[in-house]
């Protein structure tokens, strides 16, 4: 199996704190991977380093093929302006940026795809509504509306069922499992453990640096989130520099 | 009727250009003034008005009340201050408000200093409120023009521009036409500015720009509608205001503004889109 991204020796974070730590490893094409940790873990921070919005500190994030277009994120708490007069079919049709670009026109076969992502997560009828009349649940449907148009190999997803409720969870996740049926690479990060270890095949268990990754059974062991834990409430201001030799692969 | 509502513009050909001038202006300047206020820069409009003041006194130094030199120094002030902000904004800790207050500020100043150390007090009048009555075949074409390019490169990058203000993530994700379109948004506001300093001087410049787009927020939910109903009331306080400083022997530039101002406040009592007055009236909720 081919790898869609691998992370050599990747360190991220903000101004010079590392966020993520010395992180090795490949993602395989298809793989539908959980990233698991505590809050602070590096988790958002490794998702936006993978869609290339911040920079290594040091190391490389390899994407193939991939070109950014291939790429879709749905960040954790999207800057969304909700009081910005446009509606959800217009909002959805965002995701055929691809095929309109800066110029182009939505033909009928583009509509039809916009109505039948709009069907396809249970919106049909909001159409018209303006974004900010939509409940927090409408709109996180509204969002994976956009991800399916986008059509894309790799989609990233940060803590996608946060605030919503069981139904609009399990149908999103019906969503990510169908994507997964078409062999797109879904890495997505959770908080429900529970729901980790019953849906994902794969998980990496972060905690700054990477605690255990691999067969998601094997990884989510009470001593390894123990340790994740415990990782990360050591954060030091005045951290020394770190001795780790950072060359580049 | 038709002699109060048409005779002045039949008559008169100052008052022509000069209706023709805030038409122009309004048609560009009313669909930037929506975007500069879903893009909560609405004082932005104000800021960068005063920062071309250095500009147009440069130009005015060079050349004297040579339309071409204060045109051309209003653009290139303006340019900077948008520049530098945009730079600062992007690359610092410091806001966008921040940035702008800091280099508009210092603009302003400078601007100030040019115009007292080498203008006389009437010079000073010019370009703080204009001459709406006085506009030559030049100065109109150049109102004109701007007009013209403003709804044009608006077209062009009405897409990023959009999809900056509501989801400015997602439009990092998939294109990096963000910050361009945000810049050659700036210099629109700028171009725009340049054209109004000249018919409402730089104070009131920034009138037929906000006002009409505040006022097509309360009567549109979509932005088209919006842009549509902004461009026409501008337009139709031009021709409202030109019309009561005729008869009523008011200054021009500011009559428009304070017809703009009447549409406004009406707008914000009576509008269809949370209006003031139809807030309070008691309505019955609908069933689903």
């Amino acid at each position: 199996m081919t790898a869609a991204l691998r992370f050599n020796n990747l360190t991220l974070g903000y101004d010079r704190h590392p966020a993520v730590h010395h992180l090795d490893g490949a993602v395989d094409t298809g793989a539908l991977m959980a990233v698991v940790g505590p809050n602070g873990a590096g988790k958002s921070t490794l998702f936006k380093g993978i869609v290339g919005m911040i920079k290594p500190l040091a190391g490389r994030i390899e994407r193939g093929e991939l070109s950014a277009r291939d790429i879709a994120y749905l960040p954790q708490a999207a800057e969304i302006d909700k009081s910005f007069p446009i509606n959800a079919f217009d909002m959805v049709a965002m995701g055929l940026w691809h095929h309109t670009g800066l110029f182009g026109g939505i033909d009928k076969r583009g509509r039809r795809r916009v109505e039948e992502a709009i069907a396809g997560v249970g919106l049909t009828g909001f159409e018209d509504r303006a974004i900010g009349t939509l409940s927090g649940g409408q709109m996180q449907r509204m969002l994976f509306a956009r991800l399916l148009l986008q059509d894309a190999r790799v989609i990233v997803l940060d803590e996608p069922f946060n605030a919503v409720d069981a139904k609009t969870s399990a149908d999103l996740f019906d969503l990510v499992r169908r994507w997964h049926g078409e062999k797109r690479t879904v890495l997505t990060a959770l908080h429900d453990i529970d729901f980790v270890r019953a849906n994902f095949p794969e998980t990496l268990l972060l905690a700054r640096e990477p605690v255990a990754w691999g067969n998601t059974a094997s990884v989510l062991t009470p001593e390894n989130l123990l340790t994740a834990r415990r990782m990360c409430e050591a954060f030091d201001e005045h951290a020394a520099e770190c001795a780790v030799p950072t060359v580049a692969a | 009727m038709y002699d109060w509502l048409l005779g002045p513009f039949v008559e008169f050909e100052f008052m022509r250009r000069a209706l023709a001038g805030t038409t122009a202006l309004a048609l560009g300047a009313g669909p930037i003034g929506v975007f500069l206020m879903l893009r909560r820069m609405s004082l932005v409009g104000d800021a960068m008005a005063h920062a071309i003041l250095p500009g147009a006194a440069v130009g005015f130094l060079v050349s004297g009340l040579n339309l071409f030199a204060m045109t051309a120094g209003g653009l290139i002030a303006g340019c900077v201050v948008a520049l530098l902000t945009g730079f600062v904004a992007r690359m610092t800790e410091l806001k966008e408000d921040a940035a702008l207050a800091t280099f508009y500020l210092l603009s302003l100043a400078l601007g100030v200093t040019i115009v007292s150390m080498v203008g006389t007090n009437i010079d000073l009048l010019h370009v703080l409120f204009g001459s709406v009555l006085a506009l030559d075949n030049q100065t109109l074409l150049l109102i004109a023009g701007n007009a013209t390019i403003t709804l044009i490169v608006l077209a062009l990058i009405y897409r990023p521009l959009v999809i900056e203000c509501v989801d400015p993530n997602f439009l990092r994700s998939v294109s990096g036409a963000g910050a361009p379109a945000h810049f050659a948004f700036l210099a629109l506001v700028v171009l725009n500015l340049v054209s109004g300093f000249h018919a409402l001087g730089t104070l009131l410049a920034v009138g037929i720009m906000m006002l009409p787009a505040a006022t097509g927020r309360f009567w549109a939910r979509d932005i088209t509608l919006m842009v549509v109903i902004a461009a026409i009331c501008g337009t139709v306080s031009g021709y409202a205001g030109l019309l009561i400083s005729y008869h009523a022997g008011v200054p021009s530039g500011p009559a428009v503004i304070l017809v703009a101002g009447v549409f406004y406040v009406v707008s914000l009592l009576f509008g269809h889109v949370g209006g003031l007055v139809r807030q309070m009236l008691p309505q019955r909720h609908l069933e689903a």
